[in-house]
């Protein structure tokens, strides 16, 4: 039997284009632009899926993407939302949440069994005895959550952009659409969206029999689309509010997070289900359902219906009906009188009208696949009493509901609006809104065709006035005659069985249950009872929910107050959020030299580093220690072009490098180069690096890789702070350097360069500018890694030409390159702490022995006020360099083991490697102070548990070789 | 996301910059007790409130004071930092 009906003015349908799809292994057609939903409703099915709970059968609820017992899956995607999902060609569709098939759901035994299954149950029911958890967790499992994910889900990355607009307006129905036109005419660009497959709102649908409306769309479509400074998105949904009016907007294709200067919110209201014994039956829906039902897709919602309800509304949808071909059984209204005219027009079509009346209870057909009739009483609004002594039966094949409306506020909410229950239409609309946000229509209480027009000039003109732009400026309009909302449209019934949450099938007694348990706060009841839970989040469930509260505890709705509404407003695909793995990286110059000859690379900070460089099939310790052994013995090249390198320019660059760092450096000479260390204002060691005196008025740091954008950072703050006759130049990048150390360096670098590398021209902590292969360069002699140590900093693009030069001539005297994982343990040879690596964020410089590094005598630096309180006190604690047996063979301690004394952890581990060139391996440990002597032993714990001895020697390591 | 304005470089996203703590004058360090260094380097008032704060621009490295409420989080104003009076640990030091 088909629900088709004649072709409606301004469907969605196009009915040259036949559809063939399958559902739940049924062959089925339907027409171009049906959902899922309509093509299944005109063939006549009733029962498009069970409920997540009690396995009930279900049909159409809004039609409006929230009907979230009808989820289907196409064997790829699940929990396709059939109400809005436009069935293709080909599609093989089931309902979720099955077992067996929808129509004979195995689980629906569950229903019957509802009485043992009260709202919590699971939070009490399970605990005791413990022993059978598993079993219970087994079931529920199984029983949670809805479809089956797909694990050879296909990876499609969907697009996120990023626009900018004047004028956002969300929802373009009547008001919507007539405040975008106006904005747009006032010259502002905007951009008005639309969750819909086609912009209208309900002046799509709600035609009360009368298809007038249909022009009136259309000449407000024709002249938003003719200017060209309005962008309608369709089929996209404003997602979440963000400060600053950033909105993601979500639509199949990805999401666009869109900047807007002002935000119109003319998001309508969602239909709410009055509650009765059986409303969820299938072929019970809302009235704006049936509308959207017949309007947009062309299906008769039922035969012969009944319509029930609390507002006028619901004699429009009753008009509707009629126009559809439904034959109208009756309109059972719960209010004493209905709108004049409508009843006078409804009664020439011969309907009957019981007014003061309500549906006490739908009754099921016998296969429970839908409605045979209703069971009509007389109602007493006053003290919500079903007077049941009277109650007679309509034959009915569906029933229309209309009760009252809740707003769209979700993204006002989240803005921070003051909203306020208004008990002349019974509903919550903003009354304190935030700047730049503006609210229209229906979700601002306006519900008057005529009124929401010129409400959504009102919001237009205070939204371009907002900007700066000339506009009038009106009044709030407000609502006049009957509410659109029934204040409680709730009848009781012993039998329960009257659903307030279809998500997650709660009754009313659920809430009476759960105020008695003391979860009488809506926040408490929300959770207790999941009600607004579902997948739908509340939008047809949570104003019933607040109404019923109120009334248990005799408070007015407003003293109840609403939960929280938080980002995302619909739920949105996890693949639309998922980011595509940005990662950036700074690339030496060298870096392709490095890939090709084997580098294994490390991060530090932003850099990509060449670790070490393992020949095929070597490990990476053996790597390691070969090439260290090469800058013990003959040379080794290192490519330290990552290293941070600053500037200083000007007359006070000594000045404010004594403010900054620990040292003095007013006295340093041209040619010269000092220790840098860097304290905090509490005085904890943060980093330290290289002054290179280049000219009187020009000083070059180098400072550590990974810390060098912090310490550049804090430099330009303190420079704010101080305002020096000085330049801070950041040229990390714009020089690279190369480290060339080793018995061989001066050899090898002295076949490149006219400069005197002798002791006596050039000793270690000196800086020269000379040129190397020819290109300018600055040569720092350090001792960082090996007493021979040369730094070549030259341009980032000229490295790759000194590198290879140096390549080229050190051949014959067996220079390697070696990678920062080397460097490591090159340094730690030399006997020198890393700040970051043997300091933590409470060490300070007297705990690693630095005090030599530290003027105290200086007017001022950073740390030095700390440092003198810190002077006063006893160490706890002290880094010292220390050596394992020469013969030792157990497991080696690690980097962080614990030095144990007793029962007591005396300190830590921070830096322990095996020298191949000292023959044992090394390390610093942070013991107590009376452990601190040369020859001092401690226990070092490693992670199997055994005790290591340690002794304390002094540095540099290299002293402690083998043979030495 | 939020915006913030930078007065060097205008109105930029709030992923552009990096908080940099409160503002807070040192005490004297010559003149202060240990007791009142301690608390000026250790304690800091998280009560909401209207707040003078850091702010670092960092594509232009542009340091700036942001008035913030933190409680409603609504900048006031932002502005370079003026030369007057700012470390008085220096200034007496000099």
């Amino acid at each position: 039997m088909t629900l088709r009906i004649a072709k409606q003015t301004g469907e969605w349908l196009n009915r040259d284009k036949k559809i063939h799809f399958e559902f739940e292994g049924q062959a089925l057609t339907a027409f171009k632009g049906d959902t899922i939903t309509s093509a299944l409703w005109a063939a006549g099915l009733t029962v498009l899926g069970r409920s997540f709970k009690y396995h009930r059968a279900r049909g159409i609820l809004s039609l409006a993407n929230h009907d979230v017992n009808i989820l289907v899956t196409d064997g790829i995607d699940t929990n396709m939302r059939a109400d809005v999902v436009e069935v293709t060609e080909g599609m093989k569709l089931s309902a979720v949440n099955t077992s067996g098939s929808v129509k004979k759901d195995k689980n629906s035994y569950i229903d019957s069994i509802s009485p043992l299954l009260p709202v919590g149950f699971y939070y009490k029911a399970f605990h005791t005895p413990r022993r059978l958890f598993p079993f219970w967790e087994n079931i529920i499992r199984k029983a949670a959550g809805l479809g089956i994910v797909n694990f050879n889900y296909p990876r499609i990355l969907k697009r996120k952009q990023h626009t900018h607009c004047d004028v956002l307006v969300i929802g373009a129905g009547p008001s919507g659409l007539t405040a975008a036109y106006l904005a747009a005419q006032a010259g502002l660009t905007v951009t008005i969206v639309d969750e819909n497959k086609q912009a209208g709102g309900s002046l799509g649908y709600d035609r009360a029999g009368d298809a007038a409306s249909v022009a009136q769309l259309q000449d407000l479509l024709n002249k938003v689309t003719s200017q060209d400074n309005i962008t309608l998105l369709t089929a996209s949904y404003a997602a979440g509010y963000y400060p600053d009016h950033l909105i993601p907007i979500v639509s199949a294709q990805g999401i666009s997070k869109v900047r807007a200067r002002a935000v119109i919110v003319a998001s309508g209201a969602f239909e709410q289900p009055p509650v009765f014994r059986y409303n969820d039956l299938p072929a019970v829906m809302l009235g704006s359902a049936a509308q959207r039902l017949i309007y947009r897709y062309g299906v008769k919602p039922f035969n012969h219906g009944l319509v029930l309800t609390a507002n006028d509304y619901g004699y429009r949808v009753a008009l509707d009906l009629l126009q559809a071909g439904t034959k109208v059984v009756a309109v059972v209204d719960m209010r004493k009188a209905g709108d004049a005219a409508y009843t006078a027009k409804l009664i020439e079509h011969g309907v009957k009208i019981y007014t003061g009346h309500c549906v006490y209870e739908a009754l099921a057909s016998s296969d429970k696949s839908s409605v045979k009739g209703a069971v009509i009483c007389a109602y007493d609004d006053k003290n919500n009493l079903a007077l049941t002594s009277n109650k007679f039966t309509l034959a009915c094949d569906g029933i229309a509901m209309s009760a009252g409306w809740t707003g769209a506020s979700a993204l006002l909410y989240q803005a921070g609006t003051g909203m306020q229950f208004n008990y002349q239409i019974e509903q919550f609309i903003p009354s304190r809104l935030p700047d730049g946000m503006f609210a229209a229509g229906k979700v601002n209480g306006v519900f008057n065709l005529e009124q929401r027009l010129q409400d959504g000039v009102r919001a237009a003109n205070a939204a371009i006035g907002y900007l700066g732009l000339k506009a009038v400026q009106t009044e709030a309009i407000t609502h006049t005659g009957s509410s659109p909302s029934h204040p409680y449209p709730m009848v009781p019934h012993e039998k329960g069985k009257n659903f307030v949450d279809f998500d997650e099938d709660i009754q009313i007694k659920d809430f009476v249950n759960a105020a008695k348990e003391g979860f009488d706060n809506i926040e408490l009841m929300k959770r207790f009872t999941t009600v607004g839970m579902g997948p739908s989040q509340g939008k047809h469930s949570n104003m019933n929910a607040i109404r019923i509260l109120a009334k248990i505890r005799n408070l007015p709705v407003e003293k109840i107050g609403t939960t929280t509404s938080r980002p995302f407003f619909h739920p949105t695909p996890i693949g639309h959020l998922a980011g595509r793995g940005f990662h950036a990286h700074r690339l030496t110059s060298l870096h392709d030299w490095h890939h090709t000859h084997g580098a294994v690379f490390t991060d530090i900070g932003a850099w990509k580093r060449a670790a070490y460089y393992p020949a095929p099939g070597q490990a990476k310790q053996d790597a390691i220690q070969a090439e260290a052994m090469a800058v013990r013995h003959s040379a080794g090249i290192i490519d330290s072009s990552s290293f941070g390198k600053i500037e200083l320019h000007g007359p006070d660059a000594a000045e404010f490098l004594e403010r900054f760092f620990t040292g003095v450096y007013k006295t340093q000479k041209v040619g010269a180069c000092r220790y840098l260390m860097l304290l905090d204002e509490s005085g904890v060691v943060v980093d330290d690096g290289i002054a290179s005196r280049l000219a009187e008025d020009l000083f070059y740091l180098s400072i550590g890789t990974s810390n060098a954008a912090a310490v550049y950072r804090e430099m330009q703050r303190y420079q704010q702070m101080w305002q020096l006759n000085l330049g801070l130049v950041n040229v990390t990048g714009a020089f690279g350097a190369i480290g060339i150390a080793g018995p061989a360096a001066r050899i090898i670098l002295a076949t490149l360069t006219d400069l005197d590398l002798s002791d006596e021209a050039f000793p270690i902590s000196c800086v020269r500018e000379a040129k190397v292969a020819g290109v300018a360069a600055r040569v720092i002699r350090l001792s960082f890694v090996s007493d021979k140590t040369y730094e070549l900093h030259v341009p980032m693009s000229q490295v790759p030409h000194v590198w290879h030069a140096l390549m080229t001539v050190g051949e014959k005297h067996g220079l390697r390159p070696f990678g920062s994982d080397t460097q490591r343990l090159l340094r730690l040879e030399m006997g020198h702490a890393m700040p970051g690596v043997d300091t933590d964020g409470l060490t300070n410089p007297f705990e690693i022995a630095a005090d030599w590094a530290i003027k105290m005598n200086k007017a001022y630096f950073i740390g030095q006020r700390s440092l003198a309180i810190l002077a006063k006190r006893p160490l706890r604690k002290q880094l010292v360099p220390f050596v394992l047996a020469q013969n030792f063979a157990g497991e080696m301690p690690m980097d962080c083991n614990l030095v144990i004394e007793g029962q007591d952890i005396i300190g830590r581990v921070t830096s322990i490697s095996y020298s191949q060139f000292i023959g044992r391996c090394i390390g610093f440990a942070y013991v107590t102070p009376d452990k601190t002597a040369l020859g001092s032993t401690f226990s070092i714990r490693t992670d199997n548990g055994s005790l290591v001895t340690a002794t304390v020697v002094a540095t540099p390591f290299l002293n402690n070789q083998k043979d030495a | 996301m939020k915006l913030l304005n930078c007065p060097i470089n205008g109105t930029r996203p709030l992923s552009e910059f990096i908080f940099g703590g409160e503002y807070r004058v040192a005490p004297d360090q010559d003149s202060c007790s240990d007791a009142q260094w301690a608390a000026y380097v250790h304690n800091r008032n998280g009560s909401p409130g209207d707040k003078k704060e850091w702010w670092y621009h960092s594509p232009s490295g542009t340091w700036f004071i942001a008035e913030r409420n933190t409680l409603t989080d609504k900048v006031s104003r932002t502005y370079l930092l003026s030369n007057a009076n700012l470390n008085p640990a220096l200034e007496s030091a000099q």
